[in-house]
């Protein structure tokens, strides 16, 4: 295995950098509204968006990718395989950042919104400036949990048939025939990618534990 | 939009992927055991008196958690015939989903253990328990009564993972329906059926653990 394999194998480091960046940041934007919607009040919309988030949290993954890779073009959308990936993990993000955020804005005190309601403030102003400000630091944890398993999820657009890390690998594994070591070194990857991340969600947990002491 | 749903094909396939979603809760159950094994074997080596041990522990957890387990498949389906071990992918699935659930698990039951007061097991030993006994009874079912949501969640998980193992061409329900999908090019339909067949069998999962959770714990805390 030369510097060109392992140059190879760095972009499709790029590229599940780019696709979980995409997936969290799209996801995320999506699942603000569900856990919004969530926790509206309104039976219907919290029983809907209850559905939503149960589909997406009973079934695999993989066959998340394949139904919205297969149903887009069956609605007619003719998209590349980049971008009907990208939906994919779109979805399966905001289903469960959907979820943790619903957690944290529960957690947060309910005087705190009867509060602000006594003065007056309007939702919006009451979920910008209240509510979401303190569920967002008690979800932070979670959160960047489920950013690890979204940069470890995205090995699996691999099945679907994009060039990722893993993919990446799998080529090169099939042209040098060492998968030892060519799957070694994309472990490795993934690993310098989530490690971080974990330390950071341990250590945010490990503080927020010590506050609420 | 000019195409037509055909189910056929799914429908005459329809034995095929029932036996594929037998072959799945096999693949789960049997992985969820061996995970089951490692956690509780994991979590006595991560506290025990010997360093090493424990920080061979620590690494394992920390290097399955932070990789991705199709990654963690490919190897050990391309490691294991290399150390001179023939097994068929099926197998090799279960190994792989044992040793991922496993390091899951070990930090699942950790957190139970550690929820245990030293109080407890004090008292067992003061009362004449030997140390197997005062694990088993006084730390063990204990931790396990109070983890045994996150282990239900994080099983239900595994079970969904499952589907990954298709990428060795293990039997369960993915590759079952990757061959009905190639011979009949009904993709969505395909797909969109096993879906469902997924969801149903998390429910399966949830509701037998919420079964096994009445039967195993109940008895009064206090």
């Amino acid at each position: 295995m030369g510097t060109g394999e392992f140059l190879f194998l760095l972009k499709g480091v790029q590229w599940t950098v780019a696709l979980s960046a995409i997936g969290f940041i799209c996801g995320g934007i999506t699942g603000l509204v569900v856990a919004l919607a969530r926790t509206s009040g309104s039976f219907v919309t919290e029983r809907m968006t209850g559905a939503y988030i149960a589909l997406f949290q009973g079934t695999p993954l993989l066959m998340q990718l394949f139904v919205v890779y297969y149903g887009l073009a069956l609605i007619g959308l003719k998209l590349d395989a980049w971008a009907a990936v990208a939906i994919g993990f779109t979805l399966h993000a905001s289903a469960y950042l959907g979820e943790i955020w619903r957690g944290s804005i529960e957690a947060v005190p309910r005087g705190q919104t009867e509060a602000a309601k006594a003065l007056g403030l309007g939702y919006m102003a009451r979920t910008r400036d209240v509510v979401l400000p303190q569920a967002l630091r008690i979800s932070l944890p979670a959160t960047i949990g489920f950013l690890v398993q979204l940069i470890k999820g995205t090995s699996l657009a691999a099945i679907v048939g994009f060039t990722e890390l893993t993919r990446a690998g799998s080529i090169v594994s099939n042209t040098v025939f060492k998968p030892l070591l060519v799957f070694g070194i994309v472990g490795a990857l993934y690993f310098g990618l989530c490690w971080p991340l974990s330390l950071l969600g341990a250590h945010l947990e490990h503080r927020f534990a010590a506050a609420q002491r | 939009m000019n195409y037509k749903l055909d189910f056929g094909p799914v429908l005459d396939g329809l034995p095929n992927l029932l036996w594929g979603s037998a072959g799945t809760l096999g693949l789960a159950l049997s992985g969820m055991l061996l995970a089951i094994v490692i956690g509780i074997g994991g979590v006595v080596l991560r506290d025990s008196h010997i360093r090493p041990l424990r920080w061979l522990v620590i690494a394992f957890v920390e290097l399955i958690r932070n990789t991705p387990f199709l990654v963690q498949i490919y190897f050990i389906f391309f490691a294991l015939p290399l150390a001179g071990v023939r097994l068929n992918p099926t197998v090799t699935a279960i190994i792989a989903l044992g040793i991922n659930g496993g390091a899951y698990a070990i930090e699942i039951i950790r957190g139970g253990v550690q929820s245990i007061n030293k109080g407890q097991v004090e008292a067992g030993l003061a009362l004449g328990l030997q140390k197997a006994q005062v694990f088993r009874l006084i730390v063990l079912r204990p931790a396990l009564r109070a983890i045994y949501p996150s282990l239900t969640s994080q099983f239900v998980l595994l079970t969904l993972t499952t589907s990954v193992a298709a990428a060795i061409s293990a039997y369960e329900l993915t590759s079952v329906a990757q061959r009905i999908e190639s011979d009949s090019f009904r993709s969505f339909e395909v797909y969109g059926t096993v879906t469902l067949f997924y969801f149903v069998m998390s429910w399966l999962v949830m509701s037998l653990f919420r079964i096994i959770g009445k039967v195993s714990f109940d008895y009064p805390i206090k």
